[in-house]
């Protein structure tokens, strides 16, 4: 369990950490996907290559841009790029370099699942089965070549009944199988040599500006995710002013109706607001909701700690309509 | 449960994260709901298309409309495009972020349920199994049997126990032609929707992002005025309660003491604060007749501003009144 929360709490730390951590759930997923997909080869002629052929190809794509659209830093990238220049001027680098590290983290899931395919080889046997040279194999080398494609489309299928006890359908399951492996563990073995060659001959080449480059992609980063919660809290603070505002309005509204003074007393009461009546909740409610106040809190009243209305301090000339008298009533 | 907690605690650390938590659990919860389904097809020649087509299309706008049904935010959309202008403008495009983030976001459950369904292969076997071409994938010729009689024979494919027609057209070959049929529609809609969500994503800050900035304020900002506004309700409506019940208490204790002419008995003086929250109601018989005067006879909901030596709280009696004038020099 605590394992757990730790690795949670790393994967939170920062905003790179979370983009590594999608990316691996995304991996993950991939995986959990081609295991639990039922793949079933057609076993007829045409139909094997574009069925292996879609089964290899297609999914990545889907995670490719899955990956892309779970990647929250593609949209701060997009707008960073879009966006008119202002006072702040654009830097070409720093939306390349966020563009390679969207593309390098979106291509891990599809890359994983190629892999996989490979490995597993149920999709290069269905789609390249009808491919291989019936002469090399002794089942099908007296065969017509109508029969010994007919026969050769059929290989994938294990259950089939023409193919199920035939040698011949294993040693080209097992060619096919084998030449998959190979082009398999090929790719991976290319692609960490490029990762690692990547990683390790980068420091060589410039290593100030990728610094430079690194730092301000995460600043726009974290700006943008700063400037939300700020607008969040702002929204939290200009409801709650608008709300007391309306309240307000609705309690003065009602002393200017009802000509008696209800003595305000603290504790209780003071948080009636002044609404003490069935009627008068009513009207409130029925006010909120066919004229909702304006948005609009610049004439908000100040409150005395005490419940009662006092004027603002007198300020030279900036306090607009406020009195200079005021009354009050004490009873 | 702990997993579960911190699981939740995560997802609610920001706005977008909570989000694609409710996408992930609503596309795992549809995932689910599949596998538990338990199909059966019909296995006769005009049922299969309607069960299969049924099963594929009915669930997926049960689970649109439900995804409608279960956001909070649909009563807060239709308020504020209902309610009457008053003082504060409507603006369309608010409204419009609001419907279209509700729409996406229903749109996924269907979206896994249609991908899954067709991924599995079981629904379009079951509604087009009668639509085999024959001549290619079997012996159309061999028994000469008319249309109808072949269409049952075919009907029956998705049912391997009664099968009967393995010299027409073998049902493993049937079965999976039309389960990589099924296969490749299914990756086809998975694609298509993938790039439909891209294309979404990613062109909206291309265009209109000064306007998206504006509508997701405003409309995060309706949610939380509406939010606190109930709040302030519930406080003042609380406050309310307090108040009238104290005076219920009051004058229920003045009544009993004006009406039976007895003094109450005095709650011992060393009490303190306990006796005070009696309220003066401090034995069996006039606590019986308090709650049954609760029921019989709810109070008004006016609150009287009462001193706490008037009888009664209403109307007031006229008061003195000291006026105080505040110089604003």
């Amino acid at each position: 369990m605590d394992r757990f929360r730790m690795i949670f709490q790393y994967f939170q730390s920062n905003s790179e950490s979370v983009m590594n951590g999608i990316c691996g759930l995304l991996a993950l997923a991939s995986v959990k996907i081609y295991t639990c997909l039922d793949f079933s080869c057609p076993c007829l002629p045409h139909y094997n290559m574009a069925y292996g052929l879609g089964i290899m190809f297609v999914p990545p794509i889907a995670l490719f841009l899955c990956g892309l659209i779970l990647n929250r830093q593609s949209l701060v990238m997009l707008e960073e790029w879009r966006r008119p220049q202002g006072h702040r001027r654009k830097d070409l680098a720093v939306i390349r370099y966020m563009c390679c590290s969207i593309m390098q983290r979106a291509m891990v899931a599809p890359a994983v699942w190629i892999v996989v395919t490979l490995l597993d080889g149920k999709c290069l046997i269905c789609a390249f089965s009808g491919s291989v040279d019936p002469k090399k194999f002794v089942g099908f080398a007296n065969a017509t070549l109508a029969q010994a494609q007919e026969m050769l489309s059929r290989v994938p299928c294990k259950e089939d009944e023409l193919m199920r006890n035939s040698t011949s359908r294993r040693a080209v399951s097992r060619y096919l199988r084998c030449w998959s492996q190979a082009l398999g563990w090929s790719i991976l073995l290319i692609l960490i040599i490029a990762v690692f060659l990547a990683r390790w001959l980068a420091p060589c080449f410039n290593q100030a500006a990728l610094l430079q480059t690194r730092h301000w992609s995460n600043y726009i980063d974290i700006e943008q995710k700063i400037f939300e919660e700020t607008c969040c809290e702002h929204s939290r603070l200009f409801a709650h002013q608008c709300i007391l505002h309306f309240f307000e309005s609705m309690r003065k509204e009602i002393r200017q109706h009802s000509f008696d003074l209800p003595r305000e007393k603290e504790g209780e009461e003071d948080l009636l607001q002044g609404i003490t009546d069935r009627d008068q909740v009513n009207k409130l409610l029925k006010m909120w909701y066919y004229e909702k106040p304006p948005l609009d809190v610049s004439q908000v009243t100040h409150r005395h700690p005490l419940g009662q209305e006092r004027s603002p301090p007198p300020c030279a000339g900036s306090c607009g309509a406020r009195s200079k008298f005021t009354q009050h009533t004490h009873m | 449960m702990d997993k579960f907690r911190m699981v939740f605690q995560f997802l609610q650390s920001n706005q977008e994260s909570f989000m694609s938590g409710i996408c992930g659990i609503m596309a795992l919860a549809s995932a689910q709901l599949y596998s538990a389904f338990d199909f059966n097809c019909p296995c006769l020649p005009r049922y299969n298309l309607a069960y299969g087509l049924g099963v594929l299309l009915v669930p997926p706008l049960i689970l649109f409309l439900l995804g409608f049904v279960l956001n909070n935010n649909v009563s807060m959309l239709a308020e504020e495009w209902r309610r009457p202008q008053g003082q504060r403008q409507k603006d369309a495009a608010v409204l419009r972020y609001m419907f279209c983030s509700m729409v996406q976001r229903a749109m996924i459950a269907p979206a896994v349920w249609v991908s899954v369904t067709l991924l599995d292969g079981k629904c379009i076997t079951c509604a087009f199994c009668t639509s085999l071409p024959v001549e290619a994938l079997g012996n159309a010729s061999h028994r000469g049997l008319p249309q109808g009689e072949v269409k049952r024979v075919l009907a029956r494919i998705p049912c391997k126990e009664i099968y009967d027609g393995q010299e027409l057209i073998a049902n493993e070959v049937a079965v999976r032609y039309l389960r990589c049929i099924s296969q490749a529609l299914g990756w086809c809609f998975v694609l298509l929707m993938t790039t439909l969500a891209f294309l979404v994503r990613s062109l909206r800050p291309c265009f209109t992002q000064a306007v998206f900035l504006k509508s997701r304020y405003w409309s995060h900002y309706i949610d939380i005025e509406r939010k606190l506004f109930d709040e302030t309700c519930a406080e003042h409506a609380k406050s309310f309660a307090k108040v009238c019940i104290q005076q219920f208490f009051q004058g229920m204790s003045k009544d009993l003491t004006a009406t039976h002419c007895h003094p109450p008995r005095k709650a011992p003086t060393d009490a303190g604060e306990a006796s005070e929250k009696l309220l003066g109601i401090t034995d069996w018989d006039t606590m019986n007749i308090a709650l049954k005067s609760w029921h019989r006879c709810k109070p008004p909901l006016h609150l009287h501003p009462d001193a706490p030596h008037s009888s009664n709280g209403w109307p007031p009696a006229p008061r003195r009144e000291a006026v105080v004038y505040y110089s604003g020099v």
